[in-house]
């Protein structure tokens, strides 16, 4: 049982890393329709940042973790400018393939510049451990559950309560009507990129106390991050928490009561079996087709 | 130019479109088959390589660019027409038998795939086969008993009709090239068949093509099969060429290559796969030559400009330590595929046809014969 609870808030605190890394996703569909493949490597790069500011330039952890999120902001913006807005609009494939590339490119310039060692954050919740009864609970792990908890309710409240959060949702609903009203579409999109920029930021640094990171990081848990994004309906962002959780766990059970090899598979699997079930995800809302 | 009036039906769906055809395809043919006497067998191999890819890019360009499926799994298909292949050979199975039987089993199982891809469009889609593939590359490496996990499994020469066909050999090339070609020509027969006509009616609108009576289902299970099954044969001839196979040989990263063949040679056309292949394979060379000649180069181009020896040498030692970093190839191909993306999303083939208009138009070409009109998106959800 004790074995269970365990396994339960340490896939909780991992599937909370991929439901981060999914709100990411969420955020650019949302307001774009635009799938972004390098979301996980977004994440990585904001890793090394506040890396660099923390472990290299001995920065406050707080400080430092400001400094990376505002530098991705800017970078996420630079992103849509240069690769994404020149192609929105067009297929979904192609704007597929132009963030596989982005992906691409970030990972073996983080690779050329910072090495392809494994690196670590010094946080202030590293080490500490709170204790109920038997039951050994990991501060970082904690942590990432909580700046999650924060992190979904802000975005959520973003989304519904203020004019921007309006104007994104209406500019993913039809691009041309939402410039007809007034709305500019194309700055919505780059403070869009520069959201989940930030976000995955705040997702990098909060995994490095669990997993180091490394160059390659972004594309293992990017990866992972896509079942969370689907199996929570892309699109939803209360879904892309709940699917990165499941995922989370679902991983974590899958690695401590079955076989060897399970572990990596069983989220795909599941994410298969809900696609057969539920072609648009858990919390997918189901639109009729006009013709 | 040639001014070219269909007529009849019968003219909309010929093989070529005009008699030229035969002629360029004629010499190209010509010149790939006395390949092995002239070219150096380090190139000979590259185009076995050109010859496997290309068939892979065939076999995905009838996914992706004829039906509009995207697939990033295509990694998987090609694994296991590998494995079977390997595991056929154990059991001293002839290779016309195996090389069909890895064809026909991959296609089984491409059917299977395309089967809960029917209610999956767009992203959930691309996920579903990423799943795949990570399910195949795990079976891979976990089903000790056939595939050797980890281990992996070697592959003995191909012997055709008693005969050993090494694979470094020109028989060997010829083996692929002939695939490629009967590939080629058996999906441009295929294209003008009622099913190829029902795939581009799919991937142009689906509701259209239900409209018109397109079983909309059977021909997606259909190109997922046809699909997979030319890869899995490729896969046979690549588990032959590398003469080892193990489970991280087919990972995603080889699934965005074959992607990257269709998308830089250019969706929507045979040629695409075969110049997509073409580039792919000569990257390498290319970035070994990078690597060996072009910090001399560099430092020979200081020297011309007024450097001294301590500059240059500092030059060449800088520009050979970024040529020979590490990343650097996944970089290029970064850069690659977004500037492809941007600029230009026909590919080489579409290059080529631009380049070909503008002589045959010359002095009438217009600039903006193939430019994007702008578009604004509605949401793909409720479309």
């Amino acid at each position: 049982m004790l074995d269970f609870v365990q396994q339960l808030v340490s896939g909780i605190a991992l599937g909370c890393v991929y439901g981060l890394i999914a709100l990411g996703f969420v955020l650019v569909y949302k307001a774009t329709e635009v799938v972004n493949f390098a979301q996980g490597d977004l994440m990585m790069l904001g890793g090394f940042f506040a890396f660099t500011f923390i472990g290299m330039l001995g920065l406050n952890y707080w400080l430092g973790f400001a400094g990376a999120v505002a530098a991705m902001a800017a970078f996420g913006m630079l992103a849509e400018r240069v690769v994404v807005r020149p192609i929105l609009g067009y297929p979904q494939f192609s704007i597929i393939m132009a963030t596989i590339g982005l992906g691409y490119f970030l990972r073996s310039v983080v690779g050329m510049i910072w090495g392809t060692d494994d690196f670590k954050i010094e946080t202030p919740f590293s080490d500490g451990v709170l204790r109920i009864g038997s039951l050994v609970l990991a501060y970082d792990k904690l942590s990432v559950i909580a700046a999650t908890i924060i992190l979904c309710a802000l975005l959520y409240l973003f989304f519904n309560r203020t004019t921007l959060g309006t104007a994104m949702r209406a500019s993913s609903e039809n691009m041309l009507a939402a410039y007809y009203m007034g709305i500019p579409v194309k700055r919505v999109v780059s403070i869009v990129w520069a959201i989940s920029a930030a976000v995955a930021t705040a997702a990098g640094v909060l995994l490095a106390p669990i997993t180091f990171i490394h160059s390659n990081v972004g594309l293992v848990l990017g990866l992972k991050a896509f079942p969370a994004a689907v199996l929570g309906g892309f699109g939803s962002i209360p879904g892309a928490v709940v699917g990165g959780v499941l995922i989370g766990v679902i991983e974590s059970m899958a690695g401590f009561y079955l076989p060897q090899g399970w572990k990596d598979v069983a989220p795909y699997i599941v994410l298969l079996v809900v696609l057969l079930l539920k072609p648009e995800g858990l919390f997918g809302v189901h639109t009729r087709k006009k013709v | 130019m040639r001014f070219l009036f269909k007529t009849d039906y019968e003219d909309d769906i010929k093989l070529f479109p005009h008699s030229g055809y035969y002629v360029s395809y004629g010499i190209l043919i010509a010149f790939l088959l006395i390949a092995p006497f002239v070219l150096s067998s380090y190139l000979v191999s590259q185009l076995v390589f050109v010859c496997i890819y290309a068939t892979v890019g065939v076999g995905l360009m009838i996914l992706t660019g004829f039906t509009g499926q995207a697939s990033l799994g295509h990694a998987a298909f090609l694994a296991i027409g590998a494995y079977t292949a390997a595991y056929l050979q154990q059991y001293d199975v002839p290779f016309p038998v195996y090389f069909l039987a890895g064809g026909l089993l991959t296609g089984v199982v491409g059917a299977l795939v395309g089967f809960p891809a029917l209610r999956l469009t767009g992203i959930y889609l691309v996920i579903a086969t990423i799943s795949f593939a990570f399910i195949v590359e795990e079976v891979l490496a976990r089903w000790e008993s056939v595939t050797h996990g980890n281990e992996g499994m070697r592959v003995k020469t191909l012997s055709l009709f008693g005969q050993a066909v090494p694979q470094n050999g020109p028989t060997f090339y010829y083996l692929c090239l002939a695939v490629l070609v009967l590939t080629i020509v058996g999906t441009l027969n295929l294209l003008r068949s009622p099913t190829g006509r029902a795939f581009v009616a799919i991937r142009d609108s689906e509701t259209a093509a239900r409209s018109m009576g397109v079983n909309v289902s059977l021909y997606k299970v259909k190109s997922f099969a046809i699909s997979a099954g030319i890869t899995g044969l490729a896969g046979v001839l690549f588990a032959h060429k590398l003469s080892f196979i193990s489970p991280e040989m087919f990972t995603l990263q080889l699934s965005i290559e074959f992607i990257i063949v269709i998308l830089i040679g250019g969706t929507f056309s045979l040629h695409g796969a075969v110049l997509g292949a073409i580039f792919l394979v000569m990257i390498d060379p290319f970035l070994t030559y990078l690597k060996d000649d072009l910090p001399g180069i560099i430092a020979g181009v200081a020297a011309t400009f007024g450097a001294d020896s301590v500059t240059a040498t500092k030059i060449h030692a800088n520009a050979a330590a970024i040529a020979s970093a590490n990343g650097l190839k996944g970089a290029i191909y970064g850069v690659i595929i977004v500037l492809f993306v941007l600029f230009e999303p026909l590919g080489l083939y579409g290059r080529w046809l631009k380049i070909k208009l503008f002589f045959q138009l010359f002095p009438l070409y217009k600039r903006a014969t193939f430019k994007r009109q702008k578009i604004y998106v509605k949401s793909e959800r409720n479309r």
